[in-house]
């Protein structure tokens, strides 16, 4: 039995793929090719006075130390939330997997922050953290760490960190949850019965299993930390102190509508845009051999 | 069958329906603007006042956001084509709004072709100064102006054993670490930080920000503000910064509670901070006149105006010019800039409304609005205190209060920051004057 839908006439088939091609078309491919457009070009703010400068653009970008900063800042900020949100993901997956009292409540309070928008959370964050009116920024202060992510990079970086990692678990243990329960009991019950212990069977039986979510997860959790994670920086931290939570989307923002240079801001979506493909392409090519399907 | 006879029945129906609505013969003119809270209630009762005033245009106001925002949905609408009739750009926007020949009509061009009578002789010149060409043309009308000033906890000084307010930044300097005893996270702090300590810093001590009177006179301007005395200023408060006796608070205003909720007993930040003070204030407080360093000749010069101009977009109907032509005469009236100025807190533009409130005896009950007044008037504006006009100014900011943050944390030194922001500062304005519609 096919496991695709057949369809007599060809009419019917373009149709129905026709609203979705629209809106790729709109919504994806025209802005994409007009930033590739405007990446060659220098504006002033009202777009009255248009240049044409080939790759200019990219090449003052290069020559700019803060853009380096900001792909630092990227690699350091990408690799904690990717790793934390997947691992915290996958813990509380398991933990609520087991059929113990109220586990239904469990894992409703654990899927709600997805619900939360990034903006609100980074809010609720920020009461919180506020350094001299927040609850923990006091009780940090308290316990002698001088709390302050106003003027301390790497605190405004944990800031971050915590707040998109937070937004993100609900999202990864939704998934996990689900894909541990598509594991077949029999096959866990088979190795319980030849002696294998808990960690054992999790990482000989369950990860293996559980790789196409695993796979599938980390991809989506790195589109969702190099782009949506805008909103939480620029509510939390604003890009600062002196560009320590500037990551390379923000910088896109921060010169595009605030410094309104439109064309610099679409050379760095431009070169975003191939370093999240690359990423993917490399993902597909390479860690992809390793899932089981 | 049935579906056709009544979609034709509702074709038929709903073009009546339309056919059969009045036209109106108001003018309608559209007015973005990012006054939030109290001050939108200030704007909503200006609309209302001047729509019943007459019957042949009405003002329609619309909040679009901070001025940030407001300034980018005005861009995006211009390059639409359907920007609004008026637009209400923070101070710093001035370069960008003038460099955009076409997207804005100027005000004195506006206010001679409609005929409505116009002095700019009648006008405060720091406040009007800012907003008008070398020549003294107004090119966009000024709306909201306030000025910095520091903010006072008096309880708290007579807690620490100070006489009276500091007047000079050595003072400050001392009174901070003496309050730090009793405050330890905060001794003084700030708002608006690059407005603070660069822009109006340089302005009060008659010393430049960048050549062309800040960028006043030509779009070639080149940063000079990284002097020693600038350095001087940024050195002390690094070191305060260390033990906290000088707490950084942000590069905006989100830090303000802490004056009012009592934490820093020094404030150094906007005078429309008054409404929030009045209100929320538990404690005696006051207002005084910025610190300056006593050893630099002609300190304090004269300070310069922050707040927002309300700019007139290019390309709309005759007809909506004469509307906003008749706006601004409106606004101009001494009896209401009085009003305004009273209710809101909003700096008087016109000298008539000035004197006034002068001669009423309001300042004598309330000393603390006079403070900005008295400083902005406090000396003829010199080429270094008539404003400043830098293009990219939103960005430039930001630039320049990332190095000051860098400063301030010890990441670099005091020198290092300002050459620093010097430099990156200069890039922008070099890429401003490139795209600069001749």
């Amino acid at each position: 039995m096919e496991n695709r839908a057949i369809f007599s006439g060809r009419m019917l088939a373009y149709l129905l793929v026709l609203p979705q091609f629209a809106i790729s078309l709109i919504f994806f491919y025209w802005p994409a090719i007009q930033a590739l457009w405007q990446s060659f070009l220098v504006q002033d703010a009202f777009g009255l006075s248009t240049e044409f400068v080939w790759f200019e653009n990219y090449v003052n970008l290069l020559r700019t130390p803060e853009y380096y900063q900001a792909i630092g800042v990227t690699l350091v900020f990408s690799a904690f939330v990717v790793v934390l949100s997947l691992v915290i993901g996958l813990l509380l997956a398991v933990m609520a997997n087991h059929n113990v009292t109220g586990v239904q409540i469990y894992r409703t309070f654990l899927i709600i922050p997805y619900a939360v928008a990034p903006a609100v959370a980074s809010v609720l964050f920020i009461f919180m953290f506020q350094p001299g009116l927040g609850m923990i920024a006091r009780a940090l202060q308290s316990a002698g760490i001088d709390w302050n992510p106003i003027l301390n990079g790497t605190h405004a970086m944990i800031l971050v960190i915590i707040v998109a990692v937070w937004n993100q678990i609900s999202y990864n243990f939704l998934f996990f949850l689900a894909g541990l329960q598509s594991i077949p009991k029999s096959v866990i019950e088979a190795a319980a019965i030849d002696g294998a212990r808990p960690v054992r069977r999790f990482w000989t039986i369950v990860f293996p299993l559980l790789s196409p979510t695993t796979f599938f997860l980390i991809i989506i959790n790195i589109t969702y930390v190099f782009f949506n994670t805008l909103g939480i920086i620029d509510t939390a931290t604003g890009g600062g102190p002196n560009g320590a939570t500037q990551t390379l989307v923000y910088k896109v923002f921060q010169d595009g509508k605030v410094g309104a240079d439109l064309g610099g801001s679409a050379a760095q979506s431009v070169i975003l845009m191939i370093i999240v493909v690359v990423l993917t392409a490399f993902q597909f090519r390479y860690v992809e051999k390793k899932v089981h399907y | 069958m049935a579906f056709r006879r009544f979609g034709t029945a509702f074709a038929i129906a709903s073009t009546l329906a339309i056919a059969a609505s009045p036209a109106y013969a108001v003018v309608e003119i559209q007015w973005w603007h990012a006054m939030a809270g109290a001050n939108n209630d200030v704007v909503v009762k200006l609309a209302n006042d001047f729509n019943a005033s007459q019957s042949d245009y009405k003002i329609v106001p619309t909040y679009k956001g901070g001025y940030a925002d407001t300034l980018n949905a005005g861009i995006a609408a211009f390059r639409a084509g359907n920007a609004p009739g008026i637009m209400q750009v923070f101070e710093v926007g001035t370069a960008t709004m003038m460099a955009a020949k076409g997207a804005i009509k100027p005000v004195y061009q506006l206010m001679k072709e409609q005929g409505e009578p116009f002095d700019p002789q009648s006008y405060l010149p720091a406040i009007t100064g800012y907003y008008s060409t070398a020549k003294g043309e107004m090119l966009s009308f000024p709306f909201n102006s306030s000025s910095m000033v520091l903010w006072v906890n008096l309880d708290a000084l007579k807690e620490a054993g100070i006489a009276e307010p500091p007047k000079t930044w050595p003072q400050l300097f001392e009174d901070a670490k003496k309050l730090h005893a009793k405050h330890p996270t905060c001794g003084f702090s700030s708002s608006w930080i690059t407005w603070g300590l660069i822009e109006q810093f340089s302005a009060w001590h008659n010393v430049p920000i960048g050549t062309k009177a800040n960028g006043l006179d030509g779009f070639d301007t080149v940063l000079e503000f990284n002097t020693p005395l600038e350095t001087k200023l940024l050195e002390n408060l690094a070191e305060l910064q260390k033990d906290k006796s000088y707490d950084y608070s942000g590069r905006t205003n989100t830090g303000e509670g802490r004056f009012t909720s009592g934490e820093c007993p020094l404030y150094l930040t906007s005078s429309a901070f008054y409404p929030s003070v009045k209100a929320n204030a538990k404690f005696a407080y006051t207002a005084v006149p910025m610190p300056y360093f006593p050893d630099v000749n002609g300190a304090p010069q004269n300070s310069i105006i922050g707040g927002a101009s309300l700019w007139v977009m290019g390309g709309k109907s005759a007809e909506e010019y004469k509307g906003i032509a008749k706006f601004f005469t409106f606004l101009s009236d001494t009896d209401r800039q009085v009003y305004l100025h009273e209710v809101s807190g909003y700096l008087p533009i016109t000298k008539a409304a000035y004197e006034k409130t002068k001669a009423s005896g309001f300042y004598e009950k309330n000393p603390i609005l006079e403070v900005p007044l008295k400083e902005l008037t406090n000396k003829s504006p010199t080429e270094n205190s008539r404003g400043l006009r830098f293009g990219g100014m939103v960005q430039m900011r930001d630039v320049w209060s990332e190095e000051i943050e860098a400063a301030l944390a010890g990441k670099k030194s005091a020198k290092e920051a300002l050459d620093a922001a010097v430099s990156r500062g200069d890039q922008m304005l070099r890429q401003f004057e490139r795209t600069a519609v001749k």
